[in-house]
């Protein structure tokens, strides 16, 4: 079932200056309810100018999105409703913690909603919680917290709304490994429980093609490809063309191919890779006991 | 006597009145003129404190920082130590403060009171060193990402440092401008001699580097060439590091019984080998 869809969606700058420019340009794409969605493109492609116009942050110049069927835009006093459905993690979150509390910063999103502080907490301790977030920090400032912890309570904020469509524009960005896989885990439980829809924006291929179900390729404002993940990282140099690239795993999967080892060109993962080259190495080598 | 030396150096940071934080407990690290070295460590480890404490923008609570003989923890060697050692940091955006491009690059040898004819020769010879020449009247707000991380590294080799320490300057960078500004800082180290210490979160960076320093818990945990570092899969995953993910398939082959006569650190070595292997 298609929860969120745009229809010829099309965002123009400088609208009649010299400096007009189609950052998005007809962009039709339709997401299905619950799917784990990858977005990739190089900077200027349009994909951040798309991701603000899925929750009505911008207003398109042309097109439409469609929110379970009905334009977000019908009825634009109550746009604040769809930011409620379609939740936005820019970016560096962190920056725009501003409560006194990480709970306080954490409610702030669902008491806007209207809920009662009594529910707004629960819901805050619940997203706290699924973003590995530990309950002693709550009542600290979110100034007391260390860059990894903000991050943590910035997601907490707006999963707190519990979002039918979760959008994450780069979310591990600056973290080390350990706090890339440990965050990316958290993502994919949460998806995984709540079945809610996630979008997820990342210059890390690897990290794209650990997590998401189908990938959207966003290239000169269109939609390039939308696709399974490992349909569209067959296609290595197609991608390259748009200043992008596969993972290393599945370049090496790829290469590999081409001299003759039966190994699937999609590739996405080393444990992946490794189910299919051990057999294969052991067969072709001399083999070492371990 | 080596171009960076840090010797047994502590570093604290005031929580509050009296309430200090130690976050590096006796570092020492020696680096020559012209080496290319990568700094490695999780979130936390003490690496931008490093960073700020090579060119003078703190001072060590203990032990020294002595950067081409200069002490640069002494507040009347800053400006010299600045000129030697010039840093670029993660977010492009926060660094870059005219609104044409070659006057962006020209603002560091400005404040330096070098001559204008001057400052237009090491400004064009900057901005041609990244490959930025081309945009030189540009509005820097309106270039992508990798291309003001040029910027900004042209701006610090305008005033002819000897040094370039970047703190994890393609972090927000997409797959093209990373490859755009590891271009440019490996050319700069080639071709110019400028010594590099780069910080960074990606593997694949580090592994062009000639030297690996990793960190951790405020110390130095591991130094050597990258081969020797990454080929340590199982001790850099417990200190929550990674390693390219074709050192880690072929480390996992070998672990596996696979006979590989190599570890290799990236996927161009990686498809090599096995070139070499299966004919």
């Amino acid at each position: 079932m298609t929860i969120l869809e745009t229809k010829g969606l099309t965002y123009r700058y400088g609208t009649g200056t010299p400096f007009e420019k189609t950052a998005v340009d007809g962009v039709s794409i339709a997401l299905e309810k619950g799917e784990f969605l990858g977005v990739i493109g190089h900077t200027g492609s349009g994909k951040s100018t798309l991701i603000q116009m899925l929750n009505g942050l911008l207003r398109p110049t042309g097109g439409q999105v469609l929110l379970e069927g009905r334009d977000i835009w019908a009825e634009p006093k109550k746009i604040r409703d769809v930011r409620f459905r379609v939740g936005m993690v820019f970016q560096y979150p962190e920056y725009q913690l501003f409560e006194e509390t990480v709970l306080k910063d954490i409610m702030f999103g669902p008491k806007n909603m209207g809920l009662s502080d009594r529910q707004a907490r629960q819901r805050a301790e619940e997203a706290a919680a699924f973003t590995g977030l530990k309950p002693e920090l709550l009542e600290k400032s979110p100034f007391e917290l260390s860059g990894g912890e903000k991050r943590r309570a910035a997601i907490a904020g707006v999963i707190a709304m519990d979002p039918e469509v979760l959008v994450l524009d780069e979310p591990t960005a600056g973290l080390d490994p350990r706090g890339r896989d440990v965050l990316l885990a958290q993502i994919t439980q949460y998806h995984k429980e709540r079945g809610n829809t996630v979008l997820l924006v990342s210059h890390s291929m690897e990290d794209i093609g650990r997590t998401a179900d189908r990938l959207l390729v966003m290239h000169g404002g269109h939609a390039a490809m939308l696709a399974p993940t490992r349909e569209v990282f067959s296609k290595g140099q197609e991608l390259e063309g748009m200043g992008l690239r596969v993972p290393q795993i599945t370049k090496i999967a790829q290469e590999l191919g081409a001299m003759g080892c039966p190994v699937d060109p999609s590739t996405l993962t080393v444990d992946d890779a490794l189910k299919q080259l051990i057999p294969y190495f052991k067969r072709k080598l001399p083999v070492k006991e371990v | 006597m080596a171009f960076i030396d840090v010797r047994d150096v502590r570093f604290s940071y005031d929580l509050e009145a009296g309430v200090g934080q130690e976050v590096l407990h006796g570092v020492s690290l020696q680096i020559e003129q012209g080496e290319f070295v990568a700094l490695l460590g999780h979130n936390g480890c003490g690496k931008s404190t490093m960073a700020k404490l090579l060119n003078g923008m703190l001072t060590p609570s203990a032990g020294q920082v002595v950067v081409d003989g200069l002490d640069a923890g002494k507040e009347e060697n800053q400006l010299e130590v600045r000129r030697r050692v010039g840093l670029v940091l993660q977010n492009p955006d926060n660094q870059l403060v005219a609104g044409i491009v070659e006057e962006d690059v020209a603002f560091g040898p400005e404040n330096l009171g070098v001559p204008p004819e001057e400052i237009r020769r090491r400004v064009d010879a900057a901005l041609k060193a990244v490959g930025m020449y081309p945009y030189r009247e540009h509005a820097p707000h309106k270039l992508s990402g990798g291309q003001k991380q040029r910027v900004a590294i042209a701006g610090v080799i305008a005033m002819e440092t000897k040094c370039l320490v970047l703190d994890e300057p393609t972090a927000m960078l997409d797959p093209r401008g990373r490859q755009e500004v590891m271009e440019a800082i490996t050319r700069l180290n080639r071709e110019k001699g400028i010594t590099v210490v780069l910080i960074t979160h990606y593997m694949d960076e580090a592994v062009q580097a000639g030297r690996v320093v990793v960190m951790d818990g405020g110390r130095v945990l591991m130094d050597g060439g990258p081969g020797e570092v990454f080929k340590q899969v199982e001790r850099l995953k417990r200190h929550d590091l990674d390693v390219p993910q074709a050192t880690e398939l072929c480390y996992r082959l070998r672990a596996a019984g696979v006979e590989l006569p190599g570890i290799p650190l990236s996927v161009e070595e990686c498809v090599g080998m096995f070139r070499e292997l299966l004919g």
